[in-house]
């Protein structure tokens, strides 16, 4: 197996005498992409917030890239190359299509005050060598036609895109997904999957997503872990996740009744 | 018919990101610029370049400052008054410090310490948003215009804490004190504000303004993204009271000629409060448009009623004044929270489509 | 300097009698910041949004009250003329400002109240005028002792009746079928509005309710200080009172306004004179402020939890 890109040991998250997270352990590998399934409150979220610094997890440790992550805020994990999309988009509501890819690009574009003073010379030079840069996202994407729109406007289908573009500006290592696909209809679901293995094939980028449809989620994705109240009741291919007697009494299970 | 834009055709990104992508918009400009530097002070008059204009020019340029705060990054600031004092007090203290600096300097100098002393009081805005943070910019009003009037260091030791604002030239042309004709003035004025609109526009269309909006429309995916809260929200602080307070010492030493900490009060900040709402949060634009509103209007009021023969009395006319503002701020945040500017937008797009309705 | 931090420390020692008239008198003007930050949490906690207009209503109120007393009316008509007024006022916010404003940010809105400040103020008095009015309701003003303390019978008055005000309003959400109901639309505005409860209907009472605050408020401070447009300026010191009792919370507004009542007067007595005086303009807004970097959620307040 080839090298492991993100390994979470005994993580547990309380909130108050809650615990969303108890003991969860599995590992993301360089490459993979890996589904997190679990019925509603399962603590998917959790974990994902977890791996991107925005709780701190109240036990257990979190290696990234082969180092112990201490306690860190999330705008330290997103310069460590970890980037998300939300289950209720996070766009920015008041700026262009174009404009939030571009913030996506914000790690990566420095030059310093003076220099945006003048929008001049290296500035600009900068700002237009990222302008190409977010010009090829929106190509794959196949929002070149929303560019200049505010985002506030676009059909919900549509922001979900743009969320991912931005994700993907800033050239990710790890790209964390929390319901990509929630309240898509099937043709807009379709082009989704299609974005995300691509995305996956030509950049390399590493995936976790989190998914309800099932039909998705095993098609997708290399491996699948399964939390339900908090804890992890399977891990492992797709096809050894279905057939697991308590991820089908948990889980599918209530499905198929 | 005139302003169209089919066979404008952009091929590179520089063009297409430039400010007026238009043609007609870059004339246009041209035009009002040739008109503010060169034909207004060849025919306006005393009385309209030093009631008008020049309130008009350091309004702006205090509205650009609290738009890059408030419209930019989204940070409600009630303090501007006190920031505008600040700059008023740091360049009287400069200018009769060092005699010999050029007074160019000395305003930036003062918008720097503004600048300063608004990074102090931004390092709440970790913690607190909202109407929280504008609570603890009323503190910043307060305690300033307090510590100015209080103590004797900043004017001074005058005796009656009014002092006038010290002679200083520019290439051999009186811009302060008596001696200083309103054309000097007001050219001086115009050049300071033009430049540092135009720094304001460049910072608000590029990485940092993008910050500052990715902070404004919301804060926790923006900090997901990996922009740092605290450090944004703070350069929002330091150049947006960088701008009140060269508007600050513009006001003190070009507009009214002494320094006062009681021309920076309260009702100073609300009133650059207004004129973003009215003129359009986070847009330069509506900062200039604001602030043409709100010096026109008194002016209008005054006017108006005398010659329709129902002259109204002082009081009077600032009373209608609170209820026009107020009608307007809550007119505006209804229908129209991107104010004047998005309407003289609105306006352009109907007449490129021009004659046709759709 | 270390004197004047430290000397009116031996002062308060030595003469123990006087800082408790001081302290008092501090008490007795902070019951005055609370009846004014209870009119802010009353609405806030009902509609969510933070009136920056309520100050201005304290003016409106004072004015409306002595105009009609002007032209003759008895306080007991004056009173019930003003009241009408306030409800009316009420009224025309929830249908103009706030309807239309329904689900916008609260930063929004409440940019919006400080337009309906302005808006108010400008009426009340094209309307009334601006002069400085007198204002007496009979209430005597004569200082009483107690204790070897010395006290203002008028503060004590206004204490007792601000206490009252407090006891009502309390009966009112406790007991009253429309004060549950208003429990329920501050608790989950859209579980509220589920099980029936009418929405706009809560907030006119919560409005004209906090109209009738505003309108005690203004009497009281009114005959102390005269009925002016100051009132409206003092009113706004009722934004620090919140920040230190919390939003939320009807006991942080009442404890929040004694302390800053309280610590102003000390601070101002003690501390000011060594440093140039007058210190009362800011003293409540940065001592909020420096609350603000330990506690962002007031004394009584619930702590903010950030989710995605």
């Amino acid at each position: 197996m080839s090298e492991i890109l993100l390994k979470v040991e005994n993580v547990s998250l309380g909130f108050g005498g809650v615990k969303a997270l108890s003991e969860v352990s599995f590992d993301i590998v360089k490459g993979e992409i890996r589904a997190i399934i679990g019925p509603n409150g399962a603590g998917k979220s959790s974990m994902l917030n977890c791996i991107n610094g925005f709780y701190q997890p109240s036990a257990g440790r979190i290696v990234y890239k082969g180092v112990e992550r201490s306690a860190m805020r999330p705008h330290a994990a997103a310069a460590g190359g970890i980037a998300r999309t939300f289950q209720n988009i996070a766009l920015f509501k008041g700026m262009s299509t174009l404009d939030n890819i571009m913030t996506g690009r914000l790690l990566k574009m420095k030059r310093g005050f003076f220099w945006q003073c003048l929008h001049w010379g290296p500035a600009r030079a900068e700002e237009i060598a990222h302008r190409e840069f977010v010009e090829r996202i929106i190509d794959f994407l196949e929002i070149q036609a929303i560019r200049k729109t505010p985002v506030g406007r676009l059909p919900y289908g549509l922001q979900k895109r743009v969320e991912l573009g931005r994700a993907l500006a800033a050239e990710p290592e790890l790209l964390l997904l929390d319901e990509p696909m929630a309240g898509m209809n099937l043709e807009e679901k379709e082009d989704m999957c299609r974005f995300i293995l691509d995305v996956n094939e030509e950049f390399g980028t590493t995936i976790a997503l989190i998914e309800h449809d099932m039909g998705v989620v095993m098609d997708i994705s290399d491996r699948v872990v399964v939390l339900e109240y908090g804890r992890k009741i399977a891990d492992g291919v797709p096809d050894a996740v279905k057939a697991d007697k308590r991820v089908i009494d948990a889980y599918l299970g209530v499905a198929h009744e | 018919m005139l302003y169209r834009e089919s066979g404008q055709f952009k091929s590179d990104y520089a063009a297409d990101q430039a400010i007026f992508p238009i043609r007609q918009d870059r004339i246009g400009m041209a035009a009002i610029l040739f008109a503010a530097f060169v034909v207004v002070p060849l025919i306006a008059d005393h009385y309209f370049l030093s009631t008008i204009l020049i309130p008009f020019l350091i309004f702006a340029l205090a509205a650009i400052g609290l738009n890059i705060l408030t419209g930019y990054c989204g940070q409600l600031s009630l303090g501007t008054g006190g920031f505008m004092a600040c700059g008023a007090f740091a360049a009287y203290k400069f200018a009769t410090a060092f005699p010999e600096l050029n007074i160019v300097l000395v305003f930036l100098l003062s918008g720097g310490v503004a600048a300063a002393v608004g990074v102090v009081f931004g390092v709440p805005s970790l913690r607190i948003k909202g109407f929280y943070l504008a609570v603890a910019t009323l503190a910043a009003q307060f305690f300033l215009i307090w510590l100015f009037t209080k103590l004797p260091w900043f004017t001074n030791y005058s005796s009656s804490g009014v002092i006038s604002a010290p002679p200083r030239s520019v290439f051999g042309f009186y811009v302060t004190g008596i001696e200083a004709t309103a054309e000097a003035k007001y050219i001086f004025c115009l050049t300071l504000v033009a430049v540092l609109a135009l720094v304001a526009k460049n910072l608000v269309r590029g990485r940092i303004g993008r910050a500052w909006m990715a902070i404004r429309d919301m804060d926790i995916a923006a900090e997901i993204i990996g922009i740092r809260p605290l450090r944004t929200k703070l350069l929002a602080f330091a150049v947006s009271s960088f701008y009140c307070g060269v508007a600050g010492a513009l006001w003190a030493f070009i507009y009214t000629s002494s320094v006062e900490a009681l021309a920076f009060d309260i009702n100073r900040s609300f009133q650059i409060l207004f004129m973003i709402i009215i003129g359009g949060l986070g847009s330069i634009l509506g900062s200039f448009l604001g602030a043409a509103f709100i010096v026109l209007l008194p002016i209008f009021l005054n006017v108006v009623p005398t010659a329709l023969g129902v002259p109204l009395s002082t009081a009077t006319i600032a009373h209608f004044e609170y209820m026009i503002f107020g009608a307007l701020i809550v007119f505006f945040l209804i229908v129209e929270p991107h104010g004047l500017a998005r309407l003289w937008q609105l306006a352009k797009e109907k007449l490129r489509l021009w004659p046709f309705p759709h | 300097m270390i004197d004047i931090l430290f000397g009116p420390l031996k002062e308060i020692w030595e003469f123990p009698a006087f800082f408790a008239e001081v302290v008092i008198g501090g008490l007795l003007s902070g019951v005055m910041y609370s009846l004014v930050a209870l009119g802010f949490v009353l609405i806030f906690k009902a509609s969510g949004v933070f009136n920056f207009a309520q100050g201005a209503m304290v003016l409106c109120a004072a004015l409306t009250f002595v105009g009609f007393e002007e032209l003759g009316a008895p306080i007991w008509l004056a009173l019930i003329l003003t009241l009408g007024v306030m409800l009316l006022m009420a009224l025309a916010i929830e249908r103009l400002v706030l309807r239309p404003l329904v689900n916008q940010a609260p930063i929004i809105l409440f940019m919006a109240t400080i337009g309906v400040t302005f808006f108010i103020d400008g009426l009340f008095q094209t309307i009334w005028g601006s002069d400085v009015k007198r204002l007496d309701v009979g209430i005597p003003k004569d200082p009483i002792e107690f204790a070897g303390v010395q006290v203002n019978s008028f503060d004590i008055v206004a204490a007792l009746i601000a206490g009252a005000l407090v006891g009502g309003l309390a009966f009112f959400f406790q007991s009253t079928r429309i004060g549950r109901a208003l429990r329920a639309v501050a608790d989950d505005h859209q579980a509220a509005q589920s099980v029936g409860i009418p929405l706009q209907t809560i907030w006119v009472i919560v409005w004209a309710v906090a109209g009738l605050v505003a309108l005690v408020a203004g009497i009281m401070w009114g005959s102390k200080l005269g009925v002016q447009f100051s009132l409206a300026l003092i009113a706004l010191k009722a934004l620090p009172v919140l920040i230190l009792g919390g939003f939320t919370s009807i006991p942080g507004a009442i404890v929040g306004g004694l302390i800053i009542g309280m610590g102003e007067k000390v601070a101002e007595v003690y501390w000011a004179p060594g440093i140039g005086g007058g210190i009362e303009d800011w003293f409540a807004y940065i001592l909020a402020l420096v609350f603000l970097m330990f506690r962002p959620q007031g004394l009584f307040g619930e702590k903010i939890i950030e989710r995605v």
